[in-house]
């Protein structure tokens, strides 16, 4: 890739940052050149970003019909899988998806609702309820 | 204060130990830091799963690059990880008063300066530390264009993160730079582990594991969402997270473009050349599947694995002659 190919395409999903992109210069040189971002990574990422944030909006509406427990909700909206929240939390997957049951969530110990809350990096407030 | 090292870089680790060696006053380049390690490589792991899709990586695991190279250079670091983030951050601070430069293994998922869209779990991000001001720590993160700064709550969640490669607090220091200069040698050695990995008999490694991904695409289903996903989700691997462009191809051909300079290597820059040609290739198939993935081409894995098979054949060449040339 020449210099004056590199992609400069200002991508949303950069937040205005610019990633080094290696490229030859003029005299042939191969040098880091900084790139506002390219389509093909902005597509790609979107893509990413839409899934997560439809599974988010799937658990918060199954949360709203009664279907899911808040737990559920934020486990998406940290951008986690169960297999990950089941790797912070150290709990079997079993157990999570058992605890993502309402009527089992309303009477978790204070113990467990606290080792979600850390690994989600929120109150146990703001655990309990959807934002 | 400021931290005078501070080089915008394609990739995280490889940017972090060439500020990092820099600043002990060995001025080495990323991508002389990235192919003396041997960091080059490629890797379909099936049975590693990112929110439920394959691993695919076009370099070495996380760490080889700073092992690698301070085997090249025969310099020596300090590695230390710690059971509690209070004994973490002590640790970080004490180093810090001492006046060393530290570097860190994070998740990206926790630092804030980040990108709201980039922001995932990964938990191998690394990034070097030069101060503290109050509360926040001052740093120097190579994929960003200026130093940076992160409150000690951030940055201490985003170490002690948990999951896949969970960095446990990590934080490593330079002890010993070897003799600060790199040899013919070294970069042959490193070349040769390349072109050995690259061609490695192992059927999900190098090559091998370009055909090998080829042929789950080419079974994947055209109508099916989920193969938009994944088809998406390598080309995010390959662009996407820091790579300097097609997948680390580009930055180890401004590897073999320095390294040719050394005495006795001028060959390299015919190969040089011809791995910037065959990055082109990758872009190509970067561009082409994601104007699938947008809807604007039909979704066809065929063609789309087709394109990978022609990667492969094209790396199988070029790093068998490569090993010629260098043997």
């Amino acid at each position: 890739m020449d210099m004056n190919n590199v992609p400069q395409e200002g991508n949303k999903t950069l937040g205005g940052h610019k990633k080094a992109v290696y490229a030859k210069d003029a005299d042939g040189h191969i040098v880091a050149v900084a790139s506002k971002g390219w389509e093909v990574e902005e597509i790609v990422t979107s893509q990413a970003v839409a899934e997560m944030m439809a599974l988010t909006e799937t658990a918060r509406q199954n949360v709203l019909n009664g279907l899911s427990a808040p737990l559920e909700y934020w486990m998406y909206a940290r951008r986690m899988d169960l297999l990950l929240l089941a790797q912070t939390t150290g709990l079997w997957r079993w157990r999570i998806r058992r605890h993502c049951r309402p009527a089992i969530f309303a009477r978790l110990p204070y113990g467990l609702l606290a080792r979600y809350a850390e690994a989600l990096g929120l109150t146990l407030q703001e655990l309990q309820h959807l934002p | 204060m400021t931290f005078a090292h501070h080089r915008h870089a394609a990739h995280c680790e490889s940017g972090v130990i060439s500020n990092l060696i820099s600043h002990h006053g060995m001025p080495v380049s990323e991508a002389m830091a990235f192919g003396l390690s041997a960091a080059l490589s490629f890797a379909y792991l099936p049975f590693i799963k990112l929110s439920g899709l394959p691993l695919i990586a076009y370099r070495q695991p996380p760490r080889a690059i700073i092992k690698g190279l301070a085997k090249a250079l025969a310099a020596e670091f300090r590695f230390e990880t710690f059971r509690t983030p209070a004994a973490g951050q002590a640790r970080l601070d004490e180093l810090l008063t001492q006046g060393q430069v530290v570097g860190l293994q994070t998740s990206v998922y926790w630092l804030p300066y980040f990108p709201e869209d980039m922001r995932f779990h990964f938990n191998a991000h690394n990034l070097l530390v030069y101060g503290k001001e109050g509360d926040d720590y001052l740093i120097s993160d190579p994929v960003a264009e200026h130093p940076v700064r992160c409150n000690a709550e951030a940055l201490s969640r985003a170490r002690f993160s948990k999951g896949l490669l969970a960095p446990k607090g990590l934080l490593y220091t330079m002890v010993k730079l070897g003799p600060s200069i790199i040899t013919p040698y070294a970069a042959r050695k490193a070349i040769l582990k390349t072109c050995r990995i690259m061609r490695a008999p192992i059927p999900i490694i190098g090559v091998r594991g370009i055909k090998m991904l080829a042929n789950k695409v080419a079974q994947l289903d055209p109508t099916a969402r989920r193969s938009s996903l994944f088809v998406g989700h390598i080309i995010r691997m390959q662009e996407e997270i820091g790579t300097g462009g097609a997948g680390f191809r580009f930055l180890y051909a401004a590897f073999l473009q320095e390294a040719a300079e050394l005495s006795g290597m001028a060959v390299l820059t015919g190969f040089s050349e011809r791995l910037m040609v065959i990055g082109d290739g990758w872009r190509e198939f970067a561009l082409t599947t994601a104007r699938m993935v947008k809807g604007r081409d039909a979704m066809s894995p065929t063609k789309l694995a087709g394109m990978l098979r022609n990667l492969a054949e094209q790396e199988e060449v070029f790093f068998r002659e490569l090993k010629m040339a260098m043997t």
